[in-house]
């Protein structure tokens, strides 16, 4: 799978590309500015993209802003955006083409190598991968939500997986729940929201992300 | 529409009344003025006691003045008096001290200061001055076009005579002009001049700034501290954790994996403190993408139903300006939310001719008290020492309107030359017209008193005998006298 890195920091870049190296990815370009990661992403068109949001030269949100013109181009392009924090509006932003194949997650995700690469093949396979700080974010600007407010607390736990992008299987390993009955809690979490159900995991993500963001 | 000659009429109606109210109330000050005269000349001989209660019967004359020239004749005068100085303060050897000497009572320093203070505030002798001038020449001089109206109209209707029209019609036509002249005479000579203006800028910015430098080395103490206690002291744990493992490394490889695991831990955790941290010193969307974006942040983030709505071209505010009005936005919105028990919130933000203004509006129950919230305070704090405003409309029960402006607000341009440091430093060549002019209008308030003997003397028998050419003389005296007094008047507001 080829990867293109955006990322100013040497040590964080050659650490990325490592890693990346040591799990089978094939590294197409490593840059470490706004300009070049745009006509390397048009160009060598990988298979997904890890951009950090902040670029030189202006050092504002370059990175994202060069991501997302290259999917106004590239649509579809798989995109995983790091930063050293998550902003809704930003989250928002990658979301809004509906098209999916984004991710946003904090740096310190990069810790957990076997998790951020996980999230890195969910994004280049079309999914999501949402950080759990911009979940709790979405939630907490939802607080007066009533439908959401009616969920059972084991619901809200699949929710908040949910959203961050992960499928059934990966939700029920992960709250030591069986596959049918983290499909009858996601059932029962459509039904609430008034959502139309859907087999398909990241059609059903992007389903909820937009119901959490429309409000 | 009114018709040009019931437009003159109405005019020229409210003028002359006008004049003769201040000619009244001229007259009726006069005996305040005897009095505070007297005083302070009793205290030229060496009596100091009288002084502060002359000055103070000295001020509420100019306040009255004040009030009864917006009254009559629209123009607003300024208060010029420099605040009461604050009282004196107790060494910590328990004496008080003025003028290098030493008092056990606070009540004699008390007293000098506030003789000093009242001695060295210009406004004091132009108040002085004033009260002198306003009553013996503005106040008369106010009145003449009542008295050429009453003349020319009782000498026409005595002889038919046309001078005596004209004189009628000439009065009825300078009224709403004398008016303005007196009105602007009394600001002249009552309202802070140039000097006084800049002082008390001086002051507030003195005040704003030593508010606005505490505050800052308060926040920056307060990092200092999160940074110690949080980030800092992880770090030292990240260190000692991991040197712990490596000495396990070969006896127990389980061990040292769970310490390297509760390492991570806990750089983890430093680094969500840092971006806390970061978070409440320059909010990252601010930094990235100004101010537009970052109310719109903040509007997402809310747990309220907030609508932004941004007039504004794309150049940016300045940094500190932004800042500033995130922060305030952000703390209105935490207010809202928390004590105005609101649901939703609108956020409208313009820039009109470098002028940024913020309006924050919520749907609840209002109430909200800046002097009790130190939140509401701080807003203002920095606000003003943005040279901005901060109001704040919030009545019990009813939704809050929080607006907020800054003026020259966008990012200033990056010029390569610097002003030219010796024009600042050349003085300027208003002071010398300023001086001048003032001597005229002082020169006026002599020659004005003295004018009206005259043409009462012109008057009186021409009242009795109507005698076409002592009018027509004492008309042309008075309206060049007028014009006189309003071209200084005008030179001197220039100046």
């Amino acid at each position: 799978m080829r990867v293109v890195i955006a990322e100013d920091l040497y040590l964080l870049r050659e650490g990325l590309v490592h890693l990346l190296r040591a799990h089978g990815f094939d590294i197409a370009a490593a840059v470490e500015s706004g300009p070049e990661l745009l006509k390397a992403l048009v160009e060598e068109r990988p298979d997904v993209a890890v951009v950090d949001v902040r670029l030189p030269p202006t050092f504002t949100d370059e990175g994202l802003q060069a991501a997302l013109e290259a999917r106004r181009r590239v649509p579809g392009l798989p995109v995983l955006v790091l930063s050293q924090h998550v902003e809704q509006l930003y989250a928002r932003e990658l979301l809004a083409d509906g098209s999916g194949a984004v991710g946003y997650l904090l740096k310190d995700r990069v810790f957990n190598s076997e998790q951020f690469v996980d999230a890195l093949r969910r994004v280049a396979g079309g999914g999501t991968a949402m950080d759990p700080e911009v979940i709790a974010k979405l939630l907490a600007s939802n607080a007066r939500n009533q439908p959401l407010a009616r969920l059972t607390p084991r619901e809200r736990e699949v929710l908040e997986l949910m959203a961050e992008g992960r499928s059934n299987a990966a939700i029920s390993q992960r709250l030591f729940l069986s596959d049918s009955a983290v499909g009858k809690h996601t059932a029962s979490i459509f039904a609430k929201l008034d959502l139309a159900p859907s087999d398909d995991d990241n059609r059903r993500v992007l389903a909820v992300l937009a119901y959490l963001n429309a409000t | 529409m009114e018709s040009r000659v019931a437009l003159f009429a109405r005019r020229s109606a409210a003028g002359m009344a006008g004049g003769l109210v201040l000619a009244a109330f001229g007259l009726a000050l006069l005996p305040v003025t005897a009095v505070v005269t007297l005083l302070m000349l009793l205290s030229v001989i060496g009596l100091v006691f009288p002084f502060p209660p002359a000055v103070r019967l000295s001020r509420w004359q100019a306040r009255l003045g004040r009030r009864i020239t917006l009254a009559v004749t629209g123009v607003d005068i300024d208060e010029p008096y420099r605040p009461r100085p604050a009282p004196p303060v107790r060494q910590p050897d328990g004496w008080y001290r003025a003028d290098n000497r030493l008092y056990k009572k606070p009540t004699i320093p008390a007293y000098t200061q506030r003789l000093d203070w009242l001695l060295k505030d210009p406004a004091t002798w132009r108040d002085l001055l004033w009260g002198i001038g306003f009553p013996l020449g503005a106040a008369p001089a106010a009145a003449i076009p009542a008295a050429m109206l009453l003349y020319g109209a009782a000498s026409a209707v005595a002889s038919g005579s046309l001078a005596g029209v004209a004189l009628a019609v000439a009065g009825a036509a300078l009224g709403p002009w004398t008016l303005r002249a007196a009105g602007l005479w009394n600001r002249a000579l009552l309202a802070p001049t140039q000097r006084a203006r800049l002082a008390g800028r001086v002051r507030d910015l003195a005040e704003s700034r030593s508010q606005e430098v505490d505050a800052q080395a308060a926040q920056l103490r307060r990092i200092e501290r999160d940074l110690h206690d949080g980030a800092q002291a992880r770090l030292v744990a990240v260190g000692m954790t991991l040197g712990a493992a490596e000495r396990l490394l070969d006896t127990d490889p389980a061990a040292a994996i769970a310490l390297i695991g509760k390492a991570q831990e806990a750089s983890a955790t430093a680094l969500a403190e840092l971006r806390r941290l970061v978070r409440g010193i320059r909010p990252p969307v601010l930094a990235e993408r100004g101010l537009a974006d970052a109310l719109r942040a903040l509007a997402v983030d809310s747990a309220l139903d907030v609508t932004v709505t941004i007039d504004a071209p794309g150049e940016r505010c300045g940094e500190a300006v932004e800042a500033a009005v995130y922060f305030a936005v952000s703390e209105l919105l935490t207010n809202a939310a928390r004590h105005g028990g609101a649901t939703s919130a609108a956020i409208d933000m313009t820039v009109r001719r470098r002028e940024l203004t913020v309006v924050v509006r919520d749907d609840g129950s209002g109430g909200a008290d800046p002097a009790r919230g130190s939140g509401l305070r701080g807003i203002e704090r920095r606000l003003t020492a943005l040279d901005g405003t901060f109001t704040l409309d919030s009545p019990p029960g009813e939704p809050t309107v929080a607006t907020l402006s800054v003026p020259e607000a966008l990012a200033p341009e990056h010029d390569p030359e610097p002003e030219a440091p010796e024009r600042a430093a050349a003085p300027s060549p208003s002071w010398n017209l300023r001086r001048v002019t003032a001597l005229a209008g002082a020169c006026l308030l002599v020659v004005l008193p003295l004018l009206l003997p005259v043409a009462a003397y012109w008057l009186v028998p021409a009242l009795a005998v109507p005698s076409w050419p002592a009018a027509v003389t004492t008309a042309v005296a008075a309206g060049g006298a007028l014009l006189l007094a309003g071209g200084i008047v005008g030179s001197v507001r220039r100046a």
